[in-house]
């Protein structure tokens, strides 16, 4: 028995209410979100010995559904290129990509995998095997341009599942819009293109009962993601959305249509809730709370995470753990009884949401600012990820113009070294944190004087 | 219709050409504040292709949105900094009131082109929006999703207008711009086989002009233009035959190419690719927009933002260098333009394995020291010649 199939057994509080929950459960999530994670890239490097298929997938619209049901493992790319800053190493992959000839403005990510490639998967995690096919929506363009290199480099079947987005802020469709039906019969054919590639590149037939069990582990932790972003509105916050919320994404996404994803998130989001209901926070004193838009600064992810918490600035939500989780934050939940279909409504609801949480967020984070109770909005533009930082200096300003929240502004990479400056990022932090102890102090001299008044 | 053209029918054929330059190095774009001064309507639609027809047959003026060589004292403000320049010059032409619309639309050929429709309409009342152009050519289920795409896109645009889009109408617009293709491909042929004709720079700014005034008045300018060009009485130099790369998106300042065109011929390019992105003409006795979107997927150039797997890109460059028998190639991106910065490696890779000769540059549209440029791309091509 693999340590990831006792651990979906082995779950004795799992129908416990979290009230009747102990102290032993906080911090598990953590831990059992690392041990799985490092046991999933061992399952990954040793695929190839096991005659396995793989595929390079991407966070936004994996398909892992799809996948799983034909046995095939998926890959992320993204998550492999943050594993190599975070380690240390993305220096090193990202130099051999450019000696290769890609450009210093060309995407981390990409030349880190490239890097990668090019030292035939050697990876920190360990050994990442090549692609049997690789399948990708447009949530992101640099995506398609990636996939483009496999198969320069593999001559491998590449699949884009083209995933049409929200037209304009604000105007979503749905079921029986004519729009939506439109998008909707492209999404569904593609589908189906791509379960015959997934025959011709594995040599199974499809089995819909496979999926369905698949959509089943999905749809649990697509609900249980959901609750996870919405307990972290107690005070204090009961993870920090920006380092312990990284877990979690690779979490929702390596392990999404498994059973062990659907466990895992059954234990965290039971640890959130005793946490919650026993006001137990994060390891710091919470003094500020904060949302986070962007992505982190992997190259010094640890000390970029502690400029905010030595203020005592935590995170109680961050715009990554919606696009990210590729939409898993709206707890769509699969019609089992017809899966094909609501797949393709799945796909499209889910992805466009997370295209719209880079492009059209404003709104979202102005109307997350009273539940969540927060008090500045940082935003961490990158020079990598231009899907996620083109649109957030005006973002900011529309944000600005909404409310009176305090917010931050500072760029970097969430890869490259050199990009980044810990000292230019101190200052900012150190400064938005001086104005904000100024507004609190401000705003309870006000209090106070309209109560004496 | 209103004629948005100085008189140039008297003009030599280079003083009409030196009107176009003028008009497209001019960031108040002066065709177009006339057709809005005799009541007219505009839609703004961003690099790379979009369907004008659609725009076209509500009478209504389709502009190509490339950007402007200007400042973007306002515009930079609305972005971080390491983005392309045609995403900010492109807002501060709108913010500065240089260009007023009547909608704006964005496609998504990349994330910043995306971005920019979110940001357009967070900053102006009138419409604002992405057309979802197929990222997924080679989907059997790909252009009839694109007919009703295009068929939602024509909706809002009725509602501009005030009035709906008639079928005819459509057909009668197809008619308008399967001519206008006619002529560029005459003018292209033109670079091609008589490339000490045409100069790179002369050419765009005869392109780059249908951009910004009614087609059929492109078209009267191009019958007009073409026969005088065939009259020219240039010599043919010991040129090198170039083919030019990276021009798809942001263009290349005029001053640029001029620079090329002092040392080589560029017989053939990728400038302005979406006003001639339909290869072949369109049928115009069936469904129109089923008609416009097969051509989009099925008679169509090559560009390094659009994904289809029949045609890989740096396999299209060598037939285009092949085809336009060039004996090398100048392989450019825009700086900070991701596709194009990608698809550098996968072109150079190709010419390499191929033994052609290139020259690899940025460019940025806002740029205005040629020296160095000049003095590499002449090294290069004395190399090429005295080899």
């Amino acid at each position: 028995m693999s340590p990831t199939t006792q651990m979906v057994q082995d779950a004795p509080d799992r129908d416990v209410p979290a009230s009747e929950l102990g102290a032993s459960v906080v911090g598990r999530g953590n831990k059992d979100g690392n041990r799985l994670f490092r046991e999933w890239y061992e399952e990954l490097t040793s695929a190839p010995e096991r005659n396995e298929h793989s595929a390079y997938v991407f966070v936004m619209g994996s398909l892992a559904e799809i996948l799983r049901s034909f046995d095939i493992h998926t890959i992320f790319p993204e998550i492999n290129g943050l594993q190599t800053a975070v380690r240390h190493v993305a220096d090193d992959y990202i130099a051999q990509a450019e000696d290769y000839g890609f450009s210093a403005d060309v995407c981390g990510y990409v030349k880190a995998d490239i890097g990668m490639q090019l030292r035939a998967g050697d990876h920190p995690m360990g050994k990442i095997p090549p692609p049997s096919l690789a399948v990708y929506t447009n949530a992101c363009n640099t995506y398609v341009k990636w996939a483009e290199i496999w198969e320069r480099m593999y001559h491998v079947p590449i699949f884009t599942l083209d995933i049409p987005g929200t037209r304009a802020a604000g105007r979503l469709t749905w079921s029986g819009n004519v729009d939506f039906e439109n998008d909707r019969r492209y999404v569904a054919g593609q589908i189906g293109e791509l379960i015959e590639l997934c025959e011709q590149v594995t040599g199974k037939r499809f089995d819909i009962d496979k999926l369905r069990e698949t959509m089943r582990y999905t749809n649990t932790m697509s609900e249980k993601w959901k609750r996870l972003i919405e307990l972290n509105q107690s005070v204090p916050a009961v993870y920090n959305a920006v380092t312990d919320g990284t877990v979690f994404l690779g979490m929702v996404n390596g392990f999404r249509g498994r059973p062990e994803g659907a466990a895992y998130f059954t234990d965290l989001v039971k640890e959130m809730e005793y946490k919650a209901a026993n006001h137990i926070g994060t390891p710091f004193e919470e003094k500020y709370r904060l949302v986070f838009v962007g992505v982190p600064c992997y190259p010094i992810f640890r000390r970029f995470s502690e400029m905010f918490t030595e203020w005592g600035g935590s995170f109680a939500g961050s715009s990554y753990l919606w696009f990210a989780s590729g939409g898993a934050n709206l707890g769509f939940q699969y019609d089992l009884d017809r899966p094909l279909e609501s797949l393709a409504e799945g796909l499209l609801v889910t992805v466009r949401d997370a295209m719209d949480s880079m492009f059209y967020s404003n709104q979202n984070l102005v109307d997350m600012i009273e539940p969540y109770g927060i008090d500045g909005v940082v935003y961490h533009p990158i020079k990598s990820c231009r899907t996620v930082s083109t649109g957030l200096a005006d973002n900011r300003r529309a944000v600005m113009e909404a409310t009176d929240v305090a917010t931050l502004f500072m760029e970097s990479d969430h890869m490259d070294k050199r990009v980044v400056s810990e000292a230019q990022l101190k200052n900012r932090i150190d400064a938005f944190f001086e104005g904000l102890a100024t507004r609190k102090v401000r705003r309870s001299s006000a209090s106070k004087n309209e109560s004496e008044a | 219709m209103p004629r948005v053209l100085d008189p140039y029918e008297a003009m030599s054929l280079a003083e009409a050409i030196a009107m176009c330059r003028d008009l497209v190095e001019d960031p108040d774009f002066p065709t177009v504040a006339r057709w809005r001064d005799s009541g007219g309507k505009v839609v703004g639609h961003f690099q790379v292709y979009f369907p004008e027809e659609i725009v076209h047959a509500a009478g209504l003026l389709p502009f190509k949105v490339r950007g402007a060589p200007l400042e973007a004292r306002q515009g930079e403000s609305h972005f971080g900094s390491y983005l392309c320049s045609i995403l900010k010059t492109s807002l501060e032409i709108a913010l500065t009131n240089r260009l007023a619309l009547d909608m704006f639309v964005s496609h998504p050929i990349c994330d910043s082109a995306r971005n920019l429709a979110a940001v357009w309409g967070r900053n102006f009342d009138y419409p604002c929006e992405i057309l979802y152009l197929p990222q997924n050519a080679n989907s059997a289920h790909a252009a009839t999703y694109l007919r009703g795409e295009y068929a939602r896109l024509s909706r809002e645009v009725e509602a501009i207008a005030g009035h709906p889009i008639t079928a005819d109408e459509l057909r009668a617009s197809l008619g308008v711009f399967n001519e206008n293709r006619r002529l560029l491909r005459e003018l292209y042929e033109i670079k091609r086989e008589t490339p000490w004709l045409l100069a790179v720079d002369e050419a765009y700014s005869l392109v780059a002009v249908g951009g910004m005034v009614p087609r059929e008045e492109h078209n009267q300018l191009l019958r007009w233009a073409l026969p005088r060009i065939r009259e020219r009485s240039a010599i043919p130099q010991d040129r090198m035959r170039l083919v030019f790369a990276g021009g798809f998106c942001e263009q290349p300042p005029l001053d640029l190419l001029r620079t090329i065109a002092q040392f080589s011929y560029v017989v053939d390019d990728d400038l302005l690719i979406g006003l001639r992105w339909i290869t072949e003409d369109i049928p115009v006795g069936g469904d129109p927009l089923a008609d416009l979107a097969e051509a989009y997927l099925e008679r169509s150039s090559y560009s390094p933002v659009q994904h289809d797997l029949r045609k890989p890109k740096e396999q299209m460059l060598l037939a285009q260098i092949k085809g336009a028998n060039a004996g090398a190639a100048i392989i450019t991106a825009a700086k900070m333009c991701e596709p194009g910065l990608d698809e550098v490696v996968a072109y150079t890779k190709a010419l390499d394995d191929e033994g052609i000769p290139y020259f690899v540059s940025e460019f940025e549209e806002r740029m205005t020291n040629f020296d160095s440029l000049q003095i590499q791309l002449e090294t290069f091509i004395e190399n090429l010649l005295f080899a």
